[in-house]
C-alpha cells in the first residue's frame, strides 16, 4: 500500500522555492519554500500572518500560486482544485476537521469512494472492516460505525489522518492539530505521527507549541512575512533562536510574571454543581492573583468557568463578588458586580466579528455610554478609541471589521472591550490560543500588569507552560472536580499532569478510559 | 476600585481615526442610498413623462393604499435584523379588523374602544410568536407559518361568511382624511411619521439596537456582551403584533370592510419593501431609511405602471424582477467593497509601532 511513498527517497516528496501569492495588494506570501523528506516530520512555524497557512493552502490545491517552483516529488505540478492536490497524494488535516456529523465514521472516511458491491450498493462489511484495519494500524480504537457526531477533535482528527492513508497520501500536512487536544490526545497523535513517518511518508507540522515541536519533528523550517527564514535539523538549533528568527526581534521572556501583591478575596465559589458536568467546586480568587483552572480538555473547565459567568445553569451552590452573592444564569447580573469574561472561541462568542472595533470595543459599557438609551456613534468611538490604542489593537480606523484581523489583535479587541468596563475579576479562557508568540507576550505581559494592579483573574489554560508561568495557584479540574490546589512552589508538569489524569488513583483511570472508550496506555508516558 | 489601566499607568500608544471611509462615501456608497436614488429617479421620470402622475389623486392613493405596509415594515425590519421573520403579519391584520367589527357591531362597543381591544389582541398574537421565538427556541420561520395559518383561522371562525361594512363615517373620514384641505398626503402619514422616527431612533440610535444589530450577527457574541437576546426578540414579535393590528384597524376603516381574509398576502409585500430596502435576510445588516425607501419604491413604480396602463401581474413580474436585482446587487457591491477596501488598507502605514498593515492578510497564517 505504502510502495507509493517508500520509492524515491533520494528525492524531496515537497519541493517549493519562491513561491508568492497575493490578493489584490496584499502579498500574503513573498517567497515561500520548504523542502519535505519522505520519513520526516519537518515544523512549519512563524507568526500569525507569516503565510504558513497560505503556503498550506497552495500545497492542499485551495489557492493557485502566482509564481515559484511547486513539486512532489521531482515533478512539477500545479493545482487547481483540492481533488487536483488529494489525487496527487497530498492531505491536509485541520485544527477543526469538517466531518459529516450525522454520517457514520466509515462513511466519511469514504466519502465520494465508497466501495461498491454488484448494483452498485455501497458495501457497508467491506467499509466497515476496512476502517478497522485503518484504525488498528493507527493504534486507535473508534468504532466505524457510530455517526461522527459527538466525536472529540482529536477523534476528527484521527478520522482524517485514516481517510489519508486510506488514499495512501505520500505527504501529510497537519495545521495547528494540537491547539485543542489534551495532553494524553496529544500523546496518541504523536505516536500515530511518527508511526506514519515509520511507513516513509512525509509530514509537515504547524504549532505554536515549541515543546511539541522539539518533542516531535526532526526537521524545522521558519517564516517570517511571507518569506522562508531558515531550516535547520532540530538537534542543532534552540527554542531562544527560533523564537528571535520568527519574529525578527528578541522576544523578552515568554511568561513575564511579576510577583504581585494578593489582596482580599474578590470571587468566592462555593459547592458549585451542575449535575453531570461538574461537582462540589470550591475555590477562591483574591485580588492580584492569577489562579489558573487546568485540566485536560473536556475536563469541566470552562464550563464551570461560563456557570460562574452566568452564561450555563447549576443546581447548587453560591458565587459570590466582593462578598455579594451574584445572580445565577444572568451574565448581565455577573458583568454588574464587576466579572469580564474573555471567552475560549474569540471568533464565536468574544467578539461579533461582522462589528466594527469600536462597536465591540464599547459593546459591554455601551448602556454607561448612553443617556435613557440613546447612544451615537460618536460616543462609542470616543470611548473605544483610548481602549484600543492602549492595547495597540493594529487596525487603520475604529470602524473596520475585526473579522479580517489575526487572532492576535482579534483577542486584544476582546481584552479592551472587557477591560473598558474596569472589572474587579477577568475570568479568561485560553488567553493565547491561535496567538502568534509576538502578541503571546504581549498578553502575558498584560495579564501580569493587570494582576499588579489589583485585578483578580482566573485564567483557563491548555497549555501547561502558560499555566505553570503565569499562576499563582493553580486547581487541577479532573471529570468536573477540583482535584488539586497547588501554590507556584508545588506545580509542576508532573503533579499537575497527574492530578489532571487522575493517575494516583487507578479505579478513577480504569472509570475513564472506560467513558471514553479507547485505552489509556498513552497515559504512561504523560 | 482604582480604574485598571488607567490613563496615568498606561498612556495610550496609539490613537486611530474613527472612519477608514469620508463622510460622503459612507454616506453614498450604500444599498440604503441606491434604493433613494432610484426611488427619486423613477419619481421624477413618472412626474415628468406618466400622464396624471402629478396630478391631485395619484400620491394621495398611493400613500393610502401603501399605508399598512410602511407601517408594518417598521418593526418587520429590525427582526429581519435580528435574523427572524414574522410571516403572520398579515393574519394579525384580518384578526384585529374583524375583532373591532364583531365588538362594534354585535357587541355595540364605540370604535375606539374596539380599536383599543383589537391591537391588545394583535399584541398577545405577537406576544405568542415572541413567546415560541424566544424564551422556546423555535425557528420564527416554522413558528409564524403556524401561527399565519393558527390567526386566520380564528379570524375566519368568528365572522364566517360575512363581511361587516358600515363602519361609522365619522371614524372613517379620519382615516381618509388629508393632512390638510386639497393636499396631496393623507392623514396617516402623521402616525407613520411618528413611528418610523421611533423605530429609526429605536434601530440606530439605543443600546437596544446595537444589540440587534449584534444578535444578527452573532447572538452568541452578543450574549456573552450581556445583550438580552431573548427579552429582544420578545419585545420586537410584540412591537410587530401591536403594529399590525393597527395597520388591520387602519385598513376596515379605509375599505370599509372587515372580514376573514382582510389583509391576505401583505406579509409578503411586507418582507419585499424590507429585503429591497437593503436588510439583509440572514440578519446583521440594515437600515431604516432604505426600508422606507423601499416600500415608497414599490409603490411609486406600481402607481406609475398603472397610471400607463400596465397590467396588475407584469407589474408583479418588474417589482419581483426588481427585488432579484436589488439582492444580486447587494452581494456585487459586498465584492466590489471588499475589493476596493484591501489596497486602500494596506497602502498607508499605520501610526504607531511598526508591524506592517493595520490588518493581516485576508487569508492570514
Amino acid at each position: 500500500m505504502s510502495a507509493r511513498t517508500e520509492a524515491g527517497a533520494d528525492r524531496p516528496t515537497l519541493e517549493l522555492r519562491d513561491v508568492a501569492k497575493s490578493f489584490g495588494a496584499v502579498a500574503a506570501l513573498r517567497s515561500g519554500s520548504l523542502e519535505v523528506w519522505p520519513g520526516s516530520i519537518h515544523a512549519l512555524v512563524g507568526e500569525n500572518g507569516a503565510g504558513k497557512s497560505t503556503l498550506v493552502k497552495i500545497v492542499a490545491g485551495v489557492y493557485r500560486r502566482d509564481g515559484g517552483t511547486f513539486r512532489l516529488r521531482g515533478a512539477d505540478v500545479d493545482f487547481g482544485s483540492t481533488a487536483e492536490s488529494k489525487a496527487a497524494g497530498v492531505a491536509v488535516i485541520y485544527q477543526e476537521p469538517t466531518l459529516f456529523p450525522d454520517l457514520s465514521v466509515a462513511e466519511n472516511i469514504f466519502m465520494g469512494r465508497h466501495p461498491l458491491r454488484n448494483g452498485r450498493r455501497i458495501d457497508r462489511p467491506r467499509m466497515y472492516a476496512e476502517s478497522e484495519a485503518l484504525f488498528e494500524r493507527l493504534g486507535v480504537h473508534i468504532d466505524p460505525r457510530r455517526p461522527a457526531r459527538g466525536l472529540s477533535i482529536a477523534d476528527q482528527q484521527i478520522i482524517e489522518i485514516a481517510k489519508a492513508i486510506s488514499l495512501d497520501a505520500a505527504l501529510l500536512i497537519m495545521d495547528e492539530p494540537t491547539a485543542a487536544l489534551s495532553g494524553v490526545e496529544v500523546d496518541r497523535l504523536f505516536a500515530v505521527a511518527r508511526s506514519l513517518r515509520d511507513e516513509g511518508r512525509a509530514l509537515v507540522f504547524i504549532s505554536h507549541r515549541f515543546d511539541e515541536v522539539f518533542a516531535l519533528c526532526d526537521t524545522v523550517t521558519v517564516m517570517r512575512d511571507g518569506a522562508y527564514v531558515s531550516t535547520d535539523a532540530i538537534t542543532d538549533t534552540s527554542v531562544d533562536e527560533i523564537v528571535t528568527r520568527m519574529v525578527g526581534r528578541e522576544v523578552a521572556e515568554l511568561f513575564p510574571k511579576t510577583p504581585a501583591e494578593i489582596g482580599d478575596v474578590v470571587l468566592e465559589v462555593d459547592g458549585l454543581q451542575s449535575v453531570g458536568v461538574f461537582h462540589d467546586v470550591s475555590f477562591t480568587v483574591r485580588a492580584g492573583e492569577i489562579v489558573a483552572l487546568a485540566g485536560l480538555v473536556g475536563a469541566g473547565r470552562s464550563e464551570i468557568a461560563r456557570a460562574v459567568f452566568g452564561m450555563d445553569r447549576y443546581d447548587a451552590g453560591v458565587v459570590r463578588l466582593g462578598g455579594v452573592g451574584v445572580r445565577a444564569h444572568n451574565p448581565r447580573a455577573a458583568i454588574r458586580a464587576g466579572m469580564a469574561f474573555v471567552p475560549e472561541d474569540r471568533r464565536q462568542q468574544g467578539l461579533v466579528t461582522e462589528s466594527s472595533v469600536a462597536r465591540n470595543v464599547a459593546g459591554v459599557i455601551r448602556r454607561r455610554l448612553s443617556t435613557a438609551g440613546l447612544i451615537t456613534s460618536r460616543a462609542e468611538n470616543k470611548a473605544s478609541g483610548p481602549w484600543a490604542g492602549r492595547l495597540e489593537v493594529k487596525t487603520s480606523a475604529l470602524d473596520m471589521t475585526a473579522a479580517t484581523m489575526s487572532g492576535g489583535n482579534q483577542q486584544k479587541v476582546v481584552i479592551a472591550k472587557w477591560l473598558a468596563t474596569e472589572p474587579r475579576l477577568l475570568i479568561i479562557d485560553e488567553p493565547t490560543r491561535g496567538i502568534d508568540v509576538g502578541t503571546k507576550a504581549e498578553v502575558h505581559r498584560l495579564l501580569s500588569e493587570l494582576a499588579g494592579q489589583g485585578l483578580a483573574i482566573l485564567m483557563i489554560s491548555s497549555e501547561l507552560p502558560e499555566v505553570l508561568g503565569m499562576a499563582d495557584r493553580v486547581l487541577v479540574v479532573c471529570e468536573g472536580r477540583i482535584t488539586a490546589d497547588l501554590d507556584r512552589a508545588t506545580a509542576t508538569p508532573e503533579t499537575v499532569m497527574h492530578a489532571a489524569t487522575r493517575t494516583g488513583d487507578g479505579a478513577a483511570g480504569a472509570e475513564r478510559s472506560v467513558t471514553v472508550g479507547r485505552p489509556e496506555k498513552q497515559e504512561a508516558s504523560a | 476600585m482604582t480604574s485598571l489601566l488607567a490613563p496615568e499607568h498606561r498612556e495610550p500608544t496609539r490613537s486611530y481615526p474613527s472612519y477608514s471611509r469620508p463622510l460622503v462615501l459612507r454616506l453614498l456608497a450604500t444599498r440604503e442610498f441606491a434604493v433613494v436614488a432610484l426611488l427619486v429617479g423613477v419619481f421624477l421620470y413618472a412626474t415628468a413623462n406618466v400622464e396624471f402622475f402629478d396630478g391631485p389623486l395619484t400620491l394621495y392613493f398611493l400613500f393610502r393604499d401603501l399605508a399598512p405596509v410602511l407601517l408594518i415594515a417598521l418593526p418587520m425590519t429590525l427582526i429581519i435584523v435580528t435574523g427572524e421573520i414574522d410571516l403572520s403579519v398579515a393574519s394579525v391584520m384580518g384578526l384585529s379588523a374583524v375583532v373591532m367589527a364583531l365588538l362594534h357591531f354585535e357587541a355595540g362597543w364605540s370604535i375606539p374602544a374596539a380599536a383599543a381591544v383589537a391591537v391588545v389582541v394583535g399584541t398577545i398574537c405577537g406576544a405568542v410568536n415572541g413567546f415560541l421565538v424566544a424564551y422556546v427556541g423555535l425557528p420564527s420561520l416554522a413558528v409564524t407559518i403556524g401561527t399565519l395559518a393558527l390567526f386566520r383561522g380564528i379570524a375566519v371562525g368568528l365572522t364566517g361568511t360575512t363581511q361587516y361594512t358600515g363602519f361609522p363615517q365619522e371614524w372613517r373620514d379620519l382615516a381618509l382624511d388629508r393632512i390638510s384641505e386639497g393636499s396631496r398626503f393623507p392623514l396617516v402619514l402623521v402616525p407613520i411619521t411618528v413611528l418610523a422616527v421611533l423605530f429609526l431612533v429605536l434601530l440606530h440610535f439605543t443600546t437596544f439596537g446595537r444589540g440587534v444589530f449584534e444578535i444578527g450577527l452573532n447572538d452568541e457574541a452578543a450574549r456573552f456582551t450581556g445583550v438580552d437576546v431573548e427579552r429582544t426578540k420578545f419585545v420586537l414579535f410584540v412591537f410587530a403584533g401591536a403594529v399590525a393590528a393597527m395597520a388591520g384597524i387602519y385598513f376596515a376603516l379605509v375599505y370599509n370592510s372587515a372580514r376573514g381574509n382582510t389583509g391576505e398576502g401583505t406579509e409578503l409585500k411586507v418582507i419585499a419593501a424590507v429585503l429591497l430596502g437593503g436588510v439583509s435576510i440572514f440578519g446583521g445588516r440594515g437600515a431604516l431609511p432604505g426600508v422606507i425607501a423601499g416600500a415608497l419604491l414599490i409603490g411609486v413604480l406600481s402607481s406609475a405602471l398603472r397610471l400607463e396602463s400596465v397590467e396588475d401581474n407584469q407589474i408583479n413580474i418588474i417589482i419581483g424582477g426588481l427585488l432579484i436585482l436589488s439582492v444580486i446587487s447587494g452581494s456585487v457591491l459586498g465584492a466590489l467593497r471588499g475589493r476596493l477596501r484591501l489596497p486602500g488598507r494596506a497602502a498607508p502605514p499605520p501610526p504607531g509601532p511598526p508591524g506592517g498593515p493595520g490588518t493581516e492578510a485576508p487569508p492570514g497564517a
